[in-house]
């Protein structure tokens, strides 16, 4: 065999499995990808019932009840519409009322039927993805949001 | 005044650096053996200044000085002292210091070992060593000073975020860096042989050493993070893939097959241009998993605080390293001489395979990891990718993997024979199919995917013990040749069979932890039990304890294994009231290489406790695994053939035949 062909089946088989991994990353991108939503895009935006999603917001203040079996509902807001969530399990430390949370699950006549329920790891910090849903809906204050540390006073 | 001094060491250090990185450069170039022979002051005192840097701020934060702003953010008078310690990195600024005094350690090094360096190889590596040096150096200068001072010092600090007060704080990180920084030799090297424009066998055998040193320090980093991530975050998950995760495992995936390309350059002297730029993107992936991690792109704990300035200056540096590199790549590259022809069945080609699957399942990981971000930046629409789409993606191109890499170390260099090493992997094949076998005969039908799991890394288990065993000719002669042949074994074939065996003692584990975990979620009343896989718990009561800085719930668990009491599981909550934050401390109970793991939820008003209970069988081998594989890592680096310098190792033909494999 000479150099060249030597060359060719080299570059044809890592070819060759690139387009494996290209096939494969497509497939997974169909099936395994989650969309975020802002409670107003639940409203706006048609979206399949049964559709996998995840919502993020505020926690509503008084909307948080605790059922038999660890069942928990509460409702998402962004400060201009509310989703409510139910959830089996145990929600994280950091769950609580009037505070950023995310959840992820199947959108069933409106609400969520959430099998994953975040919090944010630290008090000083709003999961993004929350700022940005409510900077849509006009209820970030700037002020709150600026708190992150390192800077001197 | 001590901060200030730390402040000032590292503006020292800058100078150094700059100075490093521009004058052994203009020595190579006219042949100035003195101006070459500068870097080596340079890069000790470079490392000396940054030490002393980070010693002052490690005395900042012993003495709790809180007129430190970085201080008073992250620490707090009551926290013991290894977490005082260990806050020094346990936020943005300080563990940038950190990345730096690696850095420069890593600088230092080279220059005290690499005597026997060609000088102008030597000269080059510094100096790029040093620009990396400088850029990172003026980041933490002008946009992440840990020295700024208060205008008026605080009586107490802001504490260092709770979920950070563990002993995996004091080990993580600086292994992870070792591992990330670790690689900038190897691309110091990439850079200095194209400056060059002369690469060859001895080039591998000199970044082979440091390359397999950061790899055994980034696989116990990432390891020693996924326990950590495990047993802090109370679901009992070991790996999220979550981005800050897949950032670690980029470089790693990229590093170990730089490892390999390694080999097959040193050996055949083949693969040179590859291997350079393998070398420039492991280098690249861990500068990119530094960007994400710290520039608050992505929010997780591992991101401390987010400023956007922080974020566009790693980004030029980012794209100064990398998009320099790869240009002088392309310039550079078509001069490197084309080495050994191998053929298409041969240990050259395995080595290529092992790479070129590798570095897809790098790309997999690379696509999902930044995919969501470019979406959002260009459509808006906020996605995101979990652990389905890499199970579907990066899984079946670590299965293919994982099923070649037995063949690779029993095939011969340049030409192979595939149906012989085949026949010689018989019995790890007849193990691999046992395996599959046995566990469908004890678990049935119900994870269907688990027993060809186990098939696999048993099969990669027996295959590297097939590997020693054909090399020592084991069974087919008297066990005292044997034992012979095993003594002139070369550490680094033992360094492949350990390393080999361990990754199969991992994806044992994940298989067993995946596939075969049980759980309750479920809430408790003081004298109930709840029983899982065998196991009866009964929950005793809660009582109240206070630590140095928090007062913890504690929750008393008797363990019961057929009515015989085997432990008292404690599972707690903290509750830092500096910044009113609670965390999880799950009780770990390791039976075997299973795990029961118990963490707590809330306490609901009529007196009953929500708990999590699982038990993780094999869990354990994910974590013993990283060790095994470490210490194969380990075993190669003692090898005293990449001890460069060491006399050459055929001082009589009869060590040799070892190389290759026994026929």
């Amino acid at each position: 065999m000479t150099r060249k062909q030597r060359r060719l089946i080299l570059i044809g088989s890592s070819l060759g499995v690139l387009a494996i991994a290209a096939a494969l990353i497509l497939n997974a991108m169909n099936d395994s990808i989650v969309f975020f939503n802002s409670p107003t895009d639940i409203a706006e935006k048609h979206i399949a019932p049964g559709t996998r999603i995840r919502v993020g917001g505020l926690v509503k203040p008084g909307s948080v009840q605790r059922g038999e079996n660890l069942n928990i509902r509460f409702e998402v807001t962004d400060g201009k519409t509310d989703v409510p969530v139910r959830f089996q399990g145990i929600v994280p430390d950091l769950f609580r009322e009037g505070q950023g949370v995310v959840t992820e699950g199947k959108l069933e006549a409106g609400a969520i039927v959430a099998d994953m329920v975040l919090a944010k790891h630290d008090e000083r910090y709003m999961p993004r993805e929350v700022v940005d849903a409510l900077k849509k809906s006009g209820r970030w204050e700037e002020e709150a949001g600026q708190t992150s540390g390192g800077t001197p006073r | 005044m001590i901060p200030e001094l730390g402040h000032y060491a590292l503006v020292l250090a800058l100078a150094l650096g700059l100075m490093q990185a521009v004058a052994p450069m203009i020595g190579a170039y006219t042949r100035d053996a003195a101006l070459m022979r500068l870097a080596n002051s340079t890069a000790l005192m470079q490392f000396f200044f940054v030490a002393f840097s980070f010693a002052a701020l490690t005395v900042s934060y012993v003495t709790s000085d809180f007129s430190v702003a970085n201080v008073f953010e992250n620490s707090h008078s009551m926290m013991p002292l290894i977490y005082k310690m260990s806050s020094v990195w346990g936020n943005h600024e300080g563990s940038m210091l950190l990345w730096v005094l690696i850095l420069s350690l890593f600088g230092a090094m080279v220059a005290a070992f690499g005597a026997n360096l060609p000088a102008t190889l030597k000269a080059h590596v510094l100096a790029v060593q040093s620009w990396i040096a400088c850029a990172f150096y003026l980041f933490i200068l002008l946009t992440s000073n840990p020295f700024l001072r208060m205008a008026e010092a605080p009586l107490e600090g802001r504490d260092l975020n709770p979920i950070l007060q563990d002993p995996g704080l004091a080990i993580h990180p600086p292994l992870l860096y070792i591992g990330y920084v670790g690689f900038s030799i190897a691309f110091s090297f990439a850079i200095a042989a194209l400056i060059d424009g002369r690469i060859d066998a001895a080039w591998a055998r000199w970044v082979r050493p440091w390359t397999l040193a950061a790899w055994i320090f980034l696989t116990l980093g990432i390891a020693m993070g996924s326990y950590w991530a495990y047993y802090t975050l109370g679901w009992g998950g070991f790996w999220f893939w979550d981005p800050v995760e897949n950032a670690s495992l980029m470089p790693w995936l990229a590093g170990t097959a730089l490892l390999h390309s390694a080999v097959v350059m040193e050996k055949r002297n083949a693969l040179k241009v590859w291997t350079i730029l393998l070398a420039i993107l492991t280098f690249s992936l861990s500068l990119i998993g530094t960007f994400l991690v710290r520039s608050g792109v992505l929010t997780s704990v591992h991101s401390f605080a987010s400023d956007p300035t922080r974020g566009v200056f790693i980004l030029i540096i980012l794209v100064f390293f990398i998009g320099g590199s790869l240009s002088l790549f392309a310039w550079r590259a078509p001069l490197l001489k084309q080495g050994g022809l191998f053929a298409p069945i041969s240990r050259e080609s395995a080595l290529v395979f092992n790479n070129l699957f590798l570095t897809t399942a790098c790309l997999t990981v690379f696509v999902g990891t930044l995919y969501p971000l470019a979406l959002e930046a260009f459509t808006g629409a906020k996605i995101s990718v979990g652990a389905p789409f890499f199970n579907l993606t990066f899984g079946p191109l670590f299965v293919a993997l994982m099923f070649v890499m037995p063949f690779g170390p029993l095939l011969a260099w340049k030409r192979g024979d595939a149906l012989g090493v085949a026949q010689r992997l018989m019995a790890a094949f007849g193990v691999g199919l046992a395996a599959i076998a046995a566990t469908f005969a004890v678990q049935g039908g119900q994870a269907i995917l688990a027993p060809f799991g186990v098939g696999l890394a048993f099969f990669v288990m027996a295959g590297s013990l097939v590997d020693l065993a054909e090399r020592t000719a084991l069974f087919r002669g008297p066990l005292a040749t044997s034992r012979m042949r095993a003594a002139g074994l070369p550490r680094s074939v033992w360094g492949t069979a350990v390393a080999h065996f361990g990754l199969a003692v991992t994806l044992l584990g994940i298989i067993g932890a995946a596939s075969w975990g049980t759980e309750r979620i479920l809430s408790l009343k003081p004298t109930q039990t709840v029983s899982l896989s065998g196991y009866e718990l009964t929950f005793d009561g809660l009582v109240q304890q206070s630590g140095p800085n928090y007062q913890a719930q504690v929750a008393k668990f008797t363990v019961r294994s057929g009515g015989v009491p085997v432990a008292v599981m404690e599972p707690a909550k903290r509750n830092f009231s500096s910044r009113s934050m609670t965390t999880n401390e799950a009780a770990l109970l390791t039976r075997g290489a299973g795990q029961l793991y118990l963490s707590l939820g809330d306490a609901e008003p009529d007196g009953s406790l929500a708990i999590r209970l699982y038990y993780k069988p094999l869990v354990m081998l994910i974590w013993l695994g990283a060790v095994v594989m470490m210490l194969g890592g380990g075993l190669s680096l003692s090898d005293r053939r990449l001890r460069v310098g060491a006399p050459k190792p055929a001082k009589k033909p009869a060590t040799k035949p070892t190389l290759q494999p026994a026929e």
